[in-house]
């Protein structure tokens, strides 16, 4: 039982919501405590589904809570200081991108912040490894193995213009589609910035 | 029709085993213990040039509990799809001093490694590509921990300090 709430800990330190989905399911259809035996095949269960969905999240797709307005209008587009947890939107984060980081100009990404690896940013990709940047007061490069993040709402968004450009490593994924709040359901367009880059 | 509903009961039933497989051997490569293959003379003379099959814990460096003078396996920030195998040398908020160039001159440089960051250094400094040329590495590019050599069999065992 202690292997169990280990496990179910360490899991869900590395994978967020989408895990504890899936599990609440297969507890619910298996509600019957009692004799160790159905415990054991609860547990087993667990395990199995626990482990093919991180599997699924990690190499396929994954759903995400967009948390923020720096991508105001396109996640997030009622700029409500107290955005509460319902009226975020939660979109679809695909990862099959990651296996040879084809990522283009105007793709929106999920990245872990360079300065605390805890967090995940949501930004669009402006520049790609070897373009020219013009930001507002210089023409940056984007080196080798970098890119060049930006935010829709420039007037509140962290990104390269603070931190300066991201390796491509810290990338986990790319957005496609908006799958929260009803209404807005739809994929997620590459928008290129005009007049900002320069490529090589 | 009867046996064709018998062969794809049992395929569907080996398929669902080899799909069980390769997720808890995707799982347990990514989170827990994995192998790796290090080849090159950047790490010289703790890791040979011809290669050794070392293996990588994936547990440390989600707690937090790195530090400097551990052997670890980073995403190379100049190239996503490779991988280093590099030694961290300073953590964030230290100061570090290295020279750029150790062939060459005597000089060298010190800064205090930024918030989020470490810095990595290959035990060979003469020929090795790390944090002397690309700066401090981000936190998150770090894949594991290397703590054990399995091949050549003549080195097996736990890396020391």
């Amino acid at each position: 039982m202690f292997f169990l709430i280990e496990l179910y800990a360490f899991l869900k330190l590395v994978n967020p919501s989408w895990f504890h989905f899936s599990l609440t399911f297969v507890f619910i259809g298996n509600v019957e405590m009692g004799t160790p035996s159905v415990l054991w095949n609860i547990a087993k269960k667990c395990f199995t589904v626990g482990v093919i969905t991180l599997t699924v999240s990690d190499l396929f797709a994954s759903i995400v809570q967009v948390r923020g307005t720096s991508m105001c209008p396109t996640f997030n587009p009622k700029t409500n200081s107290l955005l509460d947890s319902l009226s975020e939107d939660r979109v679809l984060v695909e990862k099959l991108c990651l296996r040879n980081y084809k990522l283009a100009h105007g793709d929106v990404v999920v990245f872990s912040s360079p300065n605390n690896h805890k967090e995940k940013h949501v930004k669009r990709i402006v520049g790609l490894p070897g373009d020219w940047v013009r930001t507002i007061y210089d023409v940056v490069h984007v080196p080798e193995g970098h890119c060049w993040v930006e935010g829709d709402n420039s007037a509140s968004s962290l990104d390269s213009r603070s931190f300066g450009p991201v390796p491509l490593g810290l990338v986990k994924g790319r957005i496609t589609h908006i799958l929260w709040p009803p209404h807005r359901v739809g994929s997620v367009d590459r928008k290129s910035p005009q007049n900002r880059v320069c490529a090589s | 029709m009867r046996q064709w509903k018998i062969i794809a009961k049992e395929a569907m039933a080996r398929a669902s085993i080899i799909t069980k497989f390769l997720c808890v051997l995707h799982v347990t490569n990514s989170y827990v213990l994995s192998s790796n293959h290090v080849l090159g003379p950047s790490m010289l003379p703790t890791l040979s040039v011809t290669g050794d099959v070392v293996l990588v814990e994936h547990i440390s460096h989600r707690l937090g509990k790195l530090g400097s003078g551990d052997l670890v396996l980073v995403r190379s920030p100049l190239d996503p799809k490779k991988s280093l195998t590099k030694r961290i040398v300073a953590m964030e908020g230290d100061k570090v001093t290295f020279s750029l160039d150790p062939s060459r001159s005597h000089s060298s440089r010190s800064l205090v490694v930024p918030k989020g960051h470490v810095w990595i250094q290959g035990d060979n400094l003469y020929v090795s590509r790390d944090s002397r040329q690309f700066g401090p590495l981000p936190y998150g590019l770090i894949e594991g921990k290397v703590f054990m050599r399995v091949w050549p069999p003549s080195s097996f065992g736990f890396f020391g300090q």
